[in-house]
């Protein structure tokens, strides 16, 4: 494989484990816990030029370059990390974890609960974007880091990125809230709810002790999924990849119920290739802390006081074909930020897949990234 | 935008109190907000529409919220800001009055720039027969962004109509220059005017 100019190339993740207690959300306390993590570039003598990158409901702390020289694809947001590109590592130390609870090497419920021997599954306990902030936190002491010079998300990840700024503002110099919202929907709760459902009810769910059982909940963990994939495109987008196309080119109908549309065909690849590398209990709690998120909740449903205290400066970014998180729900977060006085930079990027474009090298879309992180490393004196 | 701070803005400049709070209606590449947080130390934000423009303003560390100015300001508190500003955008809006009214109910005060249709230039060319092709209005009828251009008078009309108090006037020709003839016979001589307006009491 030639590795490209603006690729960070073959990088390799480590394990930081953190003896620190953590008490979460839930009222349960992790006596410690171990984090998977990547970094690119080099953190600056002054370390101030250090960015942390959280990432949504299925990603991992693999955001940019390749595991091996043969990998076929590169971390999850490749398009907008490495040398030159939006989030540049030529000027930036960039940090991506895998999350508390995730399936990817962190803590989580593939992982051994110390105080039993046995793999946490089910047991572990449900965490909150707020407990996830505050593992970070820890990882940040760990790298030495006092401040960020950015948070950068989008999805999930712009919900840590709101929720940094809340509660440790003096750590965080800049806020990158993309394609996020405030607090979801009642009818975004409702997908998260089928999802899990899809995931309890498989029979090979085994009350979450699948793993023991030799099983896996594959058809759930895979509905959960297809479901999920039909809310992160638009209507168009989806008119314009797959319209009413027939797999079989002559036109006919089968009248069975095998992969007969496009449109089944490519949600079914998605499902499959979901299920080899995700954790069904994983995708529950995940889904439970994007439920669970509203940082407002405690300032008597007023996120403009939410952010009173946050010191950070803030660009928000959203899509306009996004349905999901749309950019109505960015707006607010807008309204919020400027009712509590803070600096912020709106973007509405015109875009044609739907929520997944936040992942996308869309022109204008890194152009903003670019324009706002060239000045915060300016800042950062990197 | 002229890469220079444009003459009027300088004027509206001199109308702003230090330190306060303004929101920028049409901000452009954010050259007046800027220029204020320099000179005035205000905090401010500019609603612009234009990816470029949007693009800019971030290049250049101004607050910048992408936004049309056309859908309104509902996402604005009342009295949220000191000054709501609009530069050179009026005419080109799709109602020009309820666009005013929002933002007197949004800033303490409204400061707002037009060019005046009543200039002698423009009375010439219609008793030409023809729209006015102008130094300061040099578009074409049909592809001209300028979809509700008014005079000085008419502006006075709305002004007193809705009552609305005028608490400032400046009157320029196209080099931002203010005259004697513009004293004298301001509906046809002055080219840009620019109001600073509240709502009474």
């Amino acid at each position: 494989m030639a590795v490209a100019a603006d690729s960070v190339g073959v990088v390799t993740p480590r394990k930081v484990a953190i003896a620190t207690p953590l008490l979460l959300a839930c009222g349960r306390v992790l006596p410690g816990f171990e984090l998977m993590v990547e970094t690119y570039g080099v953190l600056n003598a002054a370390r101030s030029n250090a960015v942390l990158i959280c990432h949504a409901l299925s990603g991992d702390h693999h955001a940019a370059g390749y595991h091996s020289a043969d990998d076929r694809k590169p971390g999850w947001w490749d398009s907008a990390i490495g040398p030159g590109k939006p989030i540049d590592t030529t000027k930036f130390f960039v940090v991506c974890l895998n999350n508390l609870g995730g399936c990817r090497g962190s803590t989580g419920p593939t992982t051994i609960n110390p105080e039993t021997g046995a793999l946490w599954g089910p047991d572990f306990p449900i965490v909150t974007v707020r407990d996830w902030v505050a593992s970070q936190a820890l990882l940040a002491d760990h790298l030495g880091i006092d401040a960020w010079a950015a948070v950068i998300g989008g999805s999930l990840g712009g919900m840590q990125v709101m929720q940094w700024t809340i509660d440790c503002p003096n750590r965080v110099r800049h806020a990158l809230v993309i394609a996020a919202a405030p607090r979801i929907s009642a009818q975004n709760i409702a997908f998260n709810e089928i999802a899990r459902q899809a995931i309890l009810s498989d029979p090979d769910f085994h009350g979450g002790r699948y793993i023991e059982a030799g099983a896996k909940p594959e058809r759930g963990l895979k509905l959960a999924r297809m479901l999920g994939h039909i809310t992160y495109l638009s209507d168009t987008a989806m008119r314009a990849r797959f319209g009413r196309m027939l797999r079989d080119g002559d036109g006919q109908y089968n009248f069975n119920y095998d992969v007969e549309f496009e449109v089944e065909s490519y949600l079914r690849h998605q499902g499959n290739s979901f299920v080899d590398r995700f954790d069904g209990n994983t995708y529950l709690l995940m889904t439970k802390a994007l439920d669970y998120f509203d940082p407002a909740r405690e300032y008597g449903d007023d996120l403009a006081s939410a952010f009173r205290t946050a010191t950070a400066k803030f660009l928000v970014v959203s899509f306009s074909v996004d349905w999901r998180f749309s950019p109505a729900r960015s707006r607010e977060i807008v309204n919020a930020l400027i009712a509590a006085g803070r600096d912020v930079s709106y973007a509405r990027i015109d875009s044609q897949l739907g929520h997944d474009d936040f992942l996308m090298p869309i022109p204008q879309y890194h152009a903003v990234l670019r324009n706002y992180l060239d000045r915060v490393a300016a800042e950062a004196g990197s | 935008m002229s890469v220079s701070l444009r003459p009027d803005l300088a004027l509206i400049s001199n109308w702003i109190a230090p330190g306060s709070r303004i929101l920028d209606l049409g901000c452009g590449d954010g050259a007046l907000l800027a220029h204020l947080a320099k000179t005035r130390q205000v905090r401010g934000y500019g609603l612009e529409i234009d990816d470029d423009n949007v693009a800019a303003c971030i290049d250049a560390g101004i607050n910048v919220i992408q936004a049309d100015v056309d859908d309104g300001l509902a996402e604005f508190a009342d009295r949220s800001f000191d000054y709501v500003v609009m530069t050179q955008a009026l005419q080109a809006l799709v109602r020009p009055d309820q666009v005013l009214a929002e933002m007197l109910r949004v800033g303490r005060e409204v400061i707002v720039t037009f060019p005046n249709f009543g200039h002698w230039r423009v009375r010439v060319a219609l008793l030409g027969g023809h729209m006015p092709h102008t130094p300061a209005l040099p578009a074409n009828w049909y592809d001209t962004e300028n979809i509700h251009l008014c005079t000085l008078a008419d502006f006075d009309a709305l002004c007193r109509d809705a009552n609305w108090q005028v608490l400032e006037r400046a009157l320029l020709d196209r080099s931002h220059r203010t005259g004697a003839s513009i004293r004298v016979a301001p509906n046809l001589f002055c080219e840009i005017a620019l109001y600073k307006l509240r709502l009474p009491g």
